[in-house]
């Protein structure tokens, strides 16, 4: 923690309290549509940093965390639908169930040798098949899905995670805090070098006598168990699950263009990427809105060419390039 | 501050660091490695050397935990080292380097290093004075803020070097670590591996082309030679060998 905080010079660590605070305050002046997007933008920030882990330290490009994010929410859902059981209390089993798909989808892969784009290939392949087996599964309504009822007079029960806006605001924060000060912590520990060995070159990190297996299954198991917790919140957030909203492909690739676009491998990266990636969705909304071409696909051709535009002139992340053109880490050790 | 155990006048009595016994190895039928045996006792420089194709880098790379052997046993430190992975040999007190280096590129010429150092580090700010020690022994503490991308291939050599030290080695295993060096890049290196030898007590295997590092460095010489050892002794023994003279230093000029 500290040492996150030592790596910055004055200006980084002005900027850092001035963002907190900014983020702190919001509510104050922000409607309730502007403190939603804050919301979306915070909940990206938190599962961007879970996927990062793995793809930015661990090297492991997984393409199925809408897997984890839809299995999370489903079991928190399920248990509250079905049996009454709290959300905070279902972080445990949902935790727990998305870290054991996890754990088969990295044992499978690392222990027979599949990486790379096969690797991505099977992480599709798993959150295809859990779609496909929810639309069937009858506790979880199926394909008609799953709501949680809204209910006026549980409105203030914060402890089964239901609130108005500015509740679910504030758990976000906390949320994304919590993305951030866990990757900034593993990131700089063992582990974390560990990670960052294997992502570099697997056969030079076990000569240096790193167990590469086990490295990359505490990956999955941490990104995995981490994108669980966003899943419970995205549940109790939207109150409907559908199998095809929750595990599609697009879910998946929703949630790693953020810090692919902030900058993998980064501690602020993901950060940055939602914070871009999420207004500018909402900007292409109302601007297509407001030149009345409602055509379908329209806002998604603009996404994607805006996409391909910061790529190409910060292939690796804006964050990188903000950081040195600010000027905000200290120089030298 | 020499190791006593190297006294070379009493090798018979101490008990071997490594030992291999008759290890082969096969692929498909071709023998790559025949019934080689050998010893290092503990503090000693041991080279091996050989032509092209003499399965130098097959030996090497069965100690190192990458090939099992086909039959034979190799002992390290009381402990029975065949067939084991790479990273649990490591962890048992061998460090090696690759004959085509292989730095993590993205990091800095420090924290590849500090990798090696946790092996034995379980605090970082202990790992990273370990690895600062390290990089100084080995002439790279002024570039440790570069990213190991940017280095010079002597520079890339000395960083093998180092990241395998960092790893506190009982055994360093060093595959050509001379090659592609001019000859005072060569000379600097064998002062390094020297101090490494002598001040650390290291014993050190090396596999090398460059007979100049060779003659400079090593106490014992194992020649191979298609597979099986030819010749085995001090490297004075070594270059007046009939056998090995035909064989190999025939066309070596570079001593």
């Amino acid at each position: 923690m500290t040492a996150l905080w030592d790596s910055m010079n004055g200006r980084g660590k002005l900027l850092l309290v001035l963002l907190i605070l900014a983020l702190l305050m919001a509510p104050m002046v922000a409607s309730r549509y502007l403190l939603s997007v804050l919301t979306l933008i915070l909940y990206f920030v938190y599962v961007g940093q879970a996927w990062n882990l793995m793809m930015g330290y661990a090297g492991q490009l997984s393409l199925g965390h809408a897997l984890y994010v839809g299995l999370g929410g489903y079991v928190a859902a399920i248990l509250w639908v079905h049996y009454g059981i709290g959300p905070w209390l279902s972080i445990v089993p949902a935790v727990a169930v998305a870290a054991a798909f996890g754990a088969v989808i990295g044992w499978l892969a690392f222990r027979f040798g599949i990486e790379g784009v096969y690797f991505a290939l099977l992480t599709i392949a798993f959150a295809e098949f859990t779609r496909i087996g929810f639309d069937h599964l009858a506790i979880a309504g199926g394909a008609g899905g799953l709501f949680i009822p809204y209910e006026e007079r549980r409105l203030g029960e914060w402890w089964n995670l239901r609130g108005n806006q500015l509740f679910f605001y504030y758990l976000a924060f906390v949320l994304a805090a919590a993305g951030v000060l866990i990757t900034a912590l593993l990131s700089r520990a063992r582990l974390g070098f560990q990670w960052l060995a294997v992502r570099e070159d697997e056969t030079a990190a076990r000569a240096l006598g790193i167990d590469a297996f086990r490295a990359k299954m505490k990956a999955i198991l941490i990104s995995s168990g981490m994108t669980a917790v966003g899943g419970v919140f995205y549940a109790f957030y939207n109150n409907t699950l559908f199998p095809a909203q929750m595990f599609d492909m697009s879910r998946s690739i929703e949630l790693i263009l953020a810090p692919i676009v902030g900058g993998l491998g980064t501690i602020f990266g993901p950060v940055v990427g939602a914070f871009i990636l999420t207004p500018l969705g909402e900007i292409l909304i109302m601007l297509t809105d407001w030149l009345g071409i409602n055509l379908p696909g329209v806002k998604a051709v603009f996404y994607g060419l805006t996409l391909m535009i910061i790529i190409s002139l910060v292939p690796t992340g804006v964050w990188p390039r903000i950081a040195q053109s600010l000027d905000l880490k200290k120089r030298g050790p | 501050m020499t190791a006593p155990l190297a006294s070379p006048a009493s090798p018979a009595v101490v008990t071997p660091l490594l030992t291999v016994s008759k290890v082969s190895r096969r692929f498909r039928g071709l023998i790559a490695v025949d019934r080689v045996s050998f010893a290092l006792v503990p503090g000693e420089i041991f080279a091996v050397i050989g032509p092209n194709g003499a399965g130098k880098t097959t030996l090497f790379n069965m100690i190192a935990g990458v090939l099992a052997p086909n039959d034979g046993t190799i002992t390290f430190d009381g402990h029975s080292i065949a067939g084991l992975t790479a990273d649990a040999v490591c962890r048992l007190g061998i460090g090696r380097t690759f004959q085509i280096v292989r730095p993590f590129p993205a990091l800095s010429v420090e924290d590849n290093v500090v990798v090696g150092a946790l092996l034995r580090h379980t605090d970082m700010a202990a790992a990273r004075r370990h690895a600062r020690d390290v990089l100084a022994q080995l002439d790279l503490h002024d570039k440790r803020a570069v990213q190991a991308a940017a280095l010079t291939l002597p520079d890339r050599k000395r960083l093998e070097v180092a990241r395998a030290l960092a790893t506190e080695p009982k055994l360093l295993l060093l595959d050509e670590v001379m090659a592609g060096l001019v000859p005072t890049e060569t000379d600097r290196m064998v002062d390094i591996l020297r101090g490494i030898n002598s001040d650390m007590g290291i014993t050190i295997l090396l596999i090398e082309h460059v007979m100049r590092a060779v003659m400079a460095l090593a106490g014992h010489v194992l020649v191979l030679h298609h597979g099986a050892a030819i010749a085995q002794g001090t490297p004075q023994e070594i270059v007046r060998d009939p056998a090995v003279i035909k064989s190999y230093l025939g066309a070596e000029t570079a001593f």
